[in-house]
Order: C-alpha cells, then sequence, then structure tokens
C-alpha cells in the first residue's frame, strides 16, 4: 500500500497509511503512516468495538494534520491484549494461505448467484 | 513486546509452500509530499482498502494475481459487504467489515463534524500482489485517477 501512498501522493493529494506491519511499511517509506500494533487484518480495529475503530480513526486521520516531515510513522497508543501472546504466533509455523485459484472466491453462494445474475435454484420437486 | 517483524515471516513461508518469493518494495528514496491545505473539518476524504471487500452482487476477487477494484458508494449498508483474500484470517473481517474497511467509524466522524465529508465511493482491492511493476504502472495509476476524478482532499488508505 506504500507504492500506492506515493503515486497519490505525487498526484497531489495528502495520504496516510493504516498500517499493522511496521517492517513492510518502513521498507516502502509512505508520506505519512499509523502504525496500529495490532494482528493482520485488523488496521483499523477490532470487530464490533465502534468506540475503539472511531478513536483509532481519529488518532490516525489526525496525522493528515500534525505530521510535516516525509516518511513520519506514528505509532498508535492501542494494544490488541495485555499479554500480546497473539505475537509469536503470526505467521510463525506454516500457515493457512489459500490456493491461488483464477476463478472469483465468493463469500457465500447466494454472492455467487447475484453477481452472476441468477435467481435462487429452482425448487427440484415443484412443477416448472 | 516489539513489533512482528513479517518480512522475515513471510519470507520463510513462501519457501516452506514452494512459492516464488515475494519482493518486498525497498524505497530508500524521500517520499513525495502533498500538504493538507485545509482543516480536516473541511475535507472530503477518499479511501482505498485491500482487505479483499466487495459488496453483494459484485463480482468477488479470485486470488491469482488479481489487481481489479471494486467502487463501494460511501452509502453502502454495511450488512452487504463481503471478505475474500488468500493471505489473512477473514473471521473477524466478516463478522465486522469495520476492521479492515472503516466505513462506518468515517461516516460517523463526518456526522459530527470531525471531516467534512466522503468520497462517493471508496475503492477495495485485493492486495499480496506479486509485481511491483503491476502495482506501480497499472493498480496505482487507477487508484490515483479515480481520486482525482472525485476531487477528494486526503486519501486514508488501509492495508491488510
Amino acid at each position: 500500500m506504500g507504492l500506492v501512498a506515493r503515486h497519490v501522493e505525487a498526484a497531489g493529494i495528502p495520504t496516510l497509511c493504516m498500517t499493522s506491519a511496521l517492517d513492510i511499511t518502513r521498507a516502502a517509506n509512505p508520506p505519512r503512516a499509523a502504525f496500529l500494533d495490532f494482528p493482520l487484518g485488523h488496521a483499523t480495529g477490532k470487530p464490533d468495538e465502534p468506540e475503539l475503530q472511531r478513536q483509532i480513526l481519529v488518532d490516525a486521520i489526525s496525522c493528515l494534520e500534525s505530521m510535516t516531515a516525509p516518511g513520519s510513522i506514528n505509532t498508535l497508543p492501542f494494544r490488541w491484549s495485555e499479554d500480546e501472546g497473539w505475537k509469536p504466533k503470526a505467521f510463525a509455523g506454516g500457515d493457512d494461505r489459500l490456493p491461488r485459484h483464477d476463478t472469483p472466491q465468493y463469500q457465500d453462494e447466494e454472492d455467487r448467484r447475484r453477481a452472476e445474475g441468477v435467481g435462487p435454484p429452482a425448487c427440484p420437486v415443484c412443477p416448472s | 513486546m516489539e513489533p512482528v517483524e513479517y518480512i522475515p515471516r513471510i519470507r520463510d513461508n513462501y519457501l516452506r509452500l514452494g512459492y516464488k518469493p515475494y519482493n518486498w518494495a525497498f524505497n530508500t528514496d524521500p517520499p513525495p509530499w502533498t500538504p493538507l491545505n485545509k482543516p480536516l473539518s473541511k475535507c472530503r476524504l477518499g479511501l482505498a482498502a485491500s482487505g479483499g471487500i466487495y459488496m453483494t452482487g459484485q463480482v468477488a476477487f479470485h486470488y491469482k494475481d488479481d489487481i481489479s477494484v471494486r467502487d463501494i458508494p460511501t452509502d453502502v449498508d454495511t450488512k452487504d459487504l463481503r471478505a475474500t483474500h488468500f493471505a489473512y484470517d477473514l473471521s473477524d473481517a466478516r463478522t465486522d467489515p469495520n476492521v479492515v474497511f472503516p466505513i462506518d467509524p468515517l461516516r460517523r466522524l463526518v456526522r459530527e463534524g470531525f471531516l467534512g465529508g466522503l468520497a462517493e465511493r471508496f475503492q477495495t482491492f485485493m492486495g499480496g500482489i506479486y509485481s511491483t511493476r503491476r502495482v506501480t504502472e497499472d493498480l496505482a495509476p487507477r487508484l490515483t485517477a479515480r481520486f482525482l476524478a472525485e476531487g477528494v482532499d486526503a486519501v486514508l488508505l488501509v492495508p491488510v
């Protein structure tokens, strides 16, 4: 995402990158970043915690006003858990990365039917 | 505890799985810089997120070098958002898409007057793209063109 940030910024629009992967963001070196030390897949908060999500967004977006130096990274003051027991496990042993299918991977079959513009499956016993 | 170092962990994982190595972007030159020229309370915000969010009715992302983009209207019903991605645990994003696509907190910040407004549409795609060339020469220009067409004042970028 750092590459996208640099491209958008170069076109004249200020950007802020959220990140939960500090080393990846440091390497890509975007103009502004806010580091949230949460497991991947939670760059803007925990599920069903709207107050936390709001505060994370306020702190992050404020960086657009407060940062003055290109390449700044602010660490946001939130912790996923007290013991941080998730960290040693993150990507540590094998992973559950999914096969690289080249067909759309729908969350559920209803999504597929809607996207393909077909109705629900015909009832197999009703007369047509 | 120190932040997780993902580059060595993911590199080892790819080796173990027999995938070709992922080429992380390393930029040693200073990043470009455009100052924000108005207060946040007057800014219209754009957003791009790479967590594989789509809206039911749209074609979902596939997992083989997909660099396509979905437009998500910012008045979307949050219940219509879906998540698909090959590289992270989707369970929390499917419970509450705001963990990777913060549409509800951003709408709230507009109601509260913290932000001036939102773009008509946000952009989503699926990160973990192998080719930095395809990102810099194809995906990033397409996203930038959409932000320029919308005339947003600032852009929030949300990776996984």
